[in-house]
C-alpha cells in the first residue's frame, strides 16, 4: 500500500523508534532529573523487561472452556474475524485463548461462553441431522451466523444466539485488536518515545485533499 | 473511654489531602521551612510499580478487562480501567454517601497519594476577569480580581508546566506557556472547519512538558498521561511537590490517614486533627498551629460539618451556613463524528501528549443571541489511538455480521473518528448542596455525606448549544455525527459525572454569606484555610485544578506570612 514507508520517510529522524530504545531513552531522562524523586533508571527498565520480550508462546490449553467448547470457540473466532491478504486472523492470534481466560476466572463470563456455546450447539444439531457447530459443514456454519450476527432477526427463537453473538463478535475483535496480529493489522505505532511531536506531510495531505476544506 | 494517641510533635501546620491543593500547600510550607504533617486517606504512591504507560494491552493476560473480567460486567476496581494510574473509584469499599430522593450524583474520590493529579486529563485554563467578577450579576462576585491573581497563576504554570500560545482572548486569559505541540491530522481539519465557522481553535493549555524545567524530563510523546508518568514530564502533585517535600525532612507523612474531626481549643483554634488509622482502626490526633484542608471540594465540607463543638455546633468555620452549599460540577456532554478523509490515511504515530493538542475556548462572550448565560469549551479527541478492550464495541454493534467485510470496516475506520466534549459552567443554585445524613455512617464510624443536586434550565439550554455546535463542526469536515441525539435533558452529565466538584466552602468578603476570605481562610477560625476546589465561588468554563495550584499557592503564601508574624 501506498502509506508504507511513510514513518520512515517523514518521521525517521525524529521518531527513536524502538520500544528497547524508548526505554534507553527514559532511563537517561530519569538520570537527567536529578533533585526529583524519580524512578531509578534499571528499576524502569526491570518494569518493562516484558516488552522487550515476545511471550513464550506454546499451545494453549483451556483453562475455563472444555476442549469442545474452546474448539468451538476458536473456529468462532476465525468465522468473525479471518485471515485475509492484509494479516492473520483472530484465530492465529489467540482470541479464543483470552476469552478462556476470562472463563475461567469470571463465573459471569463463563456462563455466557457456556451457556451460548450449548445453545449454538442444539440449534445445528436440530437443523442439521444431529451435527453440531463443529461438525457442521462451513456452508451450514455461515447459515447460522447470517442468522444470528444481525439485529433485523429478533425473534424469541433466535434472541439467545444473537445476544451470544453479540458477546462473541465484540470480545473477538477486541482480543484480535490487541492482540500482537491485531495492532499490526491496524499498524499502531504509538506508545514509542518521540524527541519532538511532529505529523507526516503525506498523511496531512492525504486528509485535506480529500476533505471539504482545502 | 476510648484511648486517642496524640502526636508528641505540634507541627506547624497539618495538610490534609495530598492532590493539587495539598501537594502545593505541602511544598509552600515545606520549602519555607515550616515543618508540615500530611494526612492522606489512601496510600503510599510507588510509580515504579503502579504506573503502567508503556504496557500493551497483550502484556497482560486480561488484556485490561482486569483479573476476574470486572471490566465487561461495569465494576471496574479503576475507574478508568486497568492501565490507568492509581486514581480512585465511583464507589469506596467501607466509605458510602447517599444522595436524597429526586437527585442524581456521582462522587469520585481519590484515595492515594497525588490523588486525582495522578491521572487527569492537565487541561490548565485560567479563569477569566468575568469569571471572578460576574457582569452579569447571575452568581456572586469572588473577593479577588483577575489582576491580583494573575501573578500567581504565573507562579503556578511556571511550576507545572503549562503548554500554549499567547492568543489575547478575553475568554481565554494567555499564561507563562511552554512551546505549544504541533496538532494532529483531524486537530488541523477541526481546526479549518471551526475558522469557517468563526469558532477559535487555539493551542491547548495541557500541564505536560514539551521541554525540561524543575529537573523533570521534557514528555517523550506515548501518549499515556493518564496511566502515570516515570519521568513526572506529566505534572502530579505527588511527583512534582510531594516527593520532592520529602526529602526537605520538614514533612512527615501519615498514610491510611482519615481525617474525621477538626478539633479546637476554647479560644476557637484547631488545635489538632483527628484522624482514623485505617490499618488499625484506632482514632489519633497529629497536634499543629493550623491547619489547610485540601480534602477535595465534598470532603472538606464534609470534615468541616463533622468537627461539631459547643462553640460551632453547626461545624467549624460554618457560622455563614454556607458549607456545603453551592455546590456544582462542569456541565457535559460529548459527541463523536465519522470523517471519511481521515480514512485509510496513511498511518504514523499520532500518540503526542496524553490528550489533546488543540481545543476550543468560549467564544460567545456578551453575545446577545444565545438563550442560555455563562459558556463552555470543547475538548477534542481522535486519532490512531492505541488499541484497547473497548475501542470496537461501538464498530461492532453498529456495522454487525461478521467475517472480511468486518475487518475491513474496522481497518478502514481506524483513525477516522473524532471526538467532542463540551465542559460548561453550572450557576450555583439553592437545590445543589450537600449535607450530613443522619442515619449512615462510614466504616470508620464518620457520618457520611448526602448530595442533592439539580440541573437548571440555564445547563440544559447550553447542552442543546453545544449538540448543535458539535454537529456544525463535524459536517464542515465532511463527517457524520455518530448516534441517535437525545434530549439535551437526558444528554446532559449526571451531576458529580465531570469530577470537577467545587464551590461547598466558598470564599467571599462577607463572613455572613461566606466560610472563607480572600486567602482560603476561615472567617471564624484564623488558623484553618481550605485549599482545593471548595472556596471556589462559580465554576467558570475552565477546568479547576489550574486555580486549585494558584489559589493553594497563594493562601500557602499568605498562612506561612501569618505565623511568621504572629497571628496564626
Amino acid at each position: 500500500m501506498s502509506e508504507e514507508g511513510v514513518r520512515s520517510q517523514e518521521t525517521g529522524d525524529r521518531s527513536l523508534g524502538t520500544r528497547r530504545d524508548l526505554l534507553i531513552r527514559i532511563g537517561a531522562a530519569v538520570s537527567l532529573a536529578a533533585g526529583a524523586e524519580l524512578l531509578p533508571a534499571q528499576e524502569a527498565q526491570h518494569v518493562h523487561q516484558a516488552v522487550a520480550q515476545d511471550k513464550a508462546a506454546g499451545p494453549y490449553k483451556p483453562k475455563g472452556l472444555t476442549a469442545h467448547e474452546y474448539a468451538t470457540l476458536q473456529r468462532l473466532a476465525d468465522l468473525i474475524i479471518p485471515a485475509d491478504e492484509h494479516s492473520k486472523g483472530a484465530l492465529e492470534a489467540g482470541a479464543a485463548d483470552f476469552i478462556d481466560f476470562l472463563c475461567a476466572s469470571s463465573d459471569d463470563m463463563r456462563d455466557i461462553y457456556t451457556g451460548g456455546l450449548a445453545w449454538l450447539d442444539e440449534q445445528m444439531k436440530h437443523r442439521y441431522n444431529g451435527k453440531d457447530f463443529l461438525g457442521a459443514l462451513p456452508a451450514q456454519q455461515t447459515a447460522m451466523l447470517d442468522l444470528i450476527a444481525w439485529r433485523k432477526n429478533e425473534s424469541p427463537e433466535l434472541n439467545p444466539g444473537i445476544h451470544f453473538f453479540t458477546w462473541a463478535r465484540r470480545m473477538v475483535a477486541e482480543g484480535f485488536y490487541t492482540s500482537p496480529i491485531g495492532m499490526k493489522e491496524l499498524r499502531y505505532m504509538g506508545n514509542s518515545a518521540m524527541a519532538e511531536f511532529s505529523v507526516p506531510q503525506a498523511a496531512l495531505d492525504y486528509a485535506l485533499k480529500r476533505s471539504p476544506l482545502v | 473511654m476510648l484511648q486517642i494517641t496524640r502526636s508528641p510533635q505540634v507541627f506547624d501546620v497539618v495538610v490534609v489531602g495530598s492532590g493539587a491543593g495539598g501537594g502545593t500547600a505541602v511544598k509552600i510550607l515545606t520549602d519555607q521551612g515550616f515543618s508540615v504533617a500530611l494526612l492522606e486517606a489512601g496510600p503510599m504512591l510507588n510509580p515504579a510499580k503502579d504506573f503502567k504507560e508503556h504496557v500493551l494491552p497483550y502484556q497482560v493476560d486480561h488484556r485490561g478487562a482486569f483479573e476476574h473480567a470486572e471490566m465487561y460486567f461495569g465494576r471496574q476496581p479503576k475507574a478508568f480501567g486497568y492501565f490507568s494510574a492509581p486514581n480512585g473509584n465511583w464507589t469506596l469499599p467501607g466509605e458510602p454517601y447517599t444522595v436524597a430522593p429526586g437527585s442524581e450524583w456521582r462522587w469520585f474520590r481519590s484515595r492515594v497519594i497525588g490523588g486525582r493529579t495522578n491521572h487527569y486529563g492537565r487541561i490548565s485554563l485560567r479563569f477569566s476577569d468575568y469569571d471572578f467578577q460576574p457582569e452579569d450579576g447571575l452568581s456572586d462576585a469572588w473577593p479577588v480580581t483577575y489582576d491580583e491573581m494573575s501573578p500567581w497563576y504565573d507562579k503556578a504554570e511556571g511550576f507545572i508546566g503549562v503548554t500554549g500560545t499567547k492568543e489575547g482572548l478575553r475568554t481565554a486569559p494567555d499564561g507563562n506557556f511552554l512551546p505549544p505541540i504541533p496538532p494532529r491530522v483531524h486537530e488541523t481539519l477541526i481546526q479549518r472547519s471551526c475558522r469557517k465557522l468563526n469558532i477559535p481553535c487555539i493551542p491547548s493549555r495541557m500541564a505536560m512538558l514539551t521541554k525540561s524545567i524543575h529537573g523533570r524530563a521534557a514528555c517523550h510523546y506515548c501518549g499515556q498521561c493518564g496511566r502515570g508518568c516515570f519521568t513526572a514530564s506529566a505534572f502530579t502533585s505527588s511527583q512534582a511537590m510531594i516527593f520532592p517535600a520529602m526529602k526537605t525532612g520538614k514533612l512527615t507523612m501519615f498514610t491510611g490517614a482519615m481525617a474525621r474531626e477538626l478539633v479546637a481549643d476554647g479560644s476557637g483554634k484547631v488545635t489538632a486533627v483527628s484522624y482514623v488509622d485505617k490499618a488499625t482502626r484506632t482514632e489519633r490526633q497529629v497536634r499543629c498551629r493550623a491547619v489547610v484542608v485540601a480534602a477535595s471540594a465534598c470532603e472538606s465540607a464534609r470534615l468541616l460539618l463533622n468537627s461539631k463543638s459547643p462553640r460551632f455546633p453547626d461545624g467549624i468555620g460554618n457560622s455563614s451556613g454556607m458549607v456545603g452549599r453551592n455546590l456544582t460540577d462542569s456541565v457535559g456532554y460529548s459527541a463523536s463524528g465519522y470523517v471519511p478523509a481521515l480514512s485509510g490515511m496513511p498511518r504514523h504515530n499520532s500518540d503526542g501528549i496524553g490528550g489533546m493538542h488543540v481545543y476550543v475556548p468560549w467564544w460567545l462572550y456578551g453575545d446577545k443571541q444565545k438563550d442560555f448565560p455563562r459558556g463552555y469549551h470543547i475538548e477534542i479527541g481522535g486519532g490512531f489511538e492505541m488499541p484497547m478492550l473497548g475501542s470496537f464495541a461501538g464498530q461492532c454493534a453498529r456495522h454487525e455480521g461478521y467475517g472480511k467485510a468486518l475487518k475491513d470496516k474496522i481497518r478502514e475506520e481506524y483513525g477516522a473518528f473524532v471526538h467532542f466534549a463540551g465542559r460548561g459552567e453550572m450557576l450555583p443554585n439553592k437545590d445543589s448542596f450537600c449535607d450530613i445524613d443522619p442515619q449512615r455512617v462510614d466504616a470508620w464510624g464518620i457520618p457520611v455525606l448526602r448530595f442533592h443536586f439539580a440541573w437548571s434550565e440555564a445547563e440544559i439550554k447550553q447542552v442543546r448549544h453545544m449538540e448543535q455546535t458539535f454537529a456544525s463542526i463535524i459536517e464542515t469536515m465532511g463527517g457524520q455525527v455518530m448516534g441517535r441525539q437525545a434530549e439535551p435533558q437526558r444528554a446532559i452529565s449526571t451531576g458529580g459525572m465531570i469530577i470537577h466538584e467545587a464551590g461547598t466552602v466558598r470564599m467571599g468578603s462577607d463572613p455572613k454569606t461566606s466560610a472563607l476570605n480572600q486567602y482560603c481562610q476561615s472567617h471564624d477560625v484564623k488558623n484553618l484555610f481550605v485549599c482545593d476546589a471548595a472556596p471556589f465561588v462559580n465554576q467558570p468554563d475552565k477546568n479547576v485544578t489550574l486555580s486549585i495550584v494558584a489559589f493553594a499557592w497563594r493562601a500557602s503564601e499568605y498562612l506561612a506570612e501569618e505565623m511568621r508574624k504572629g497571628n496564626v
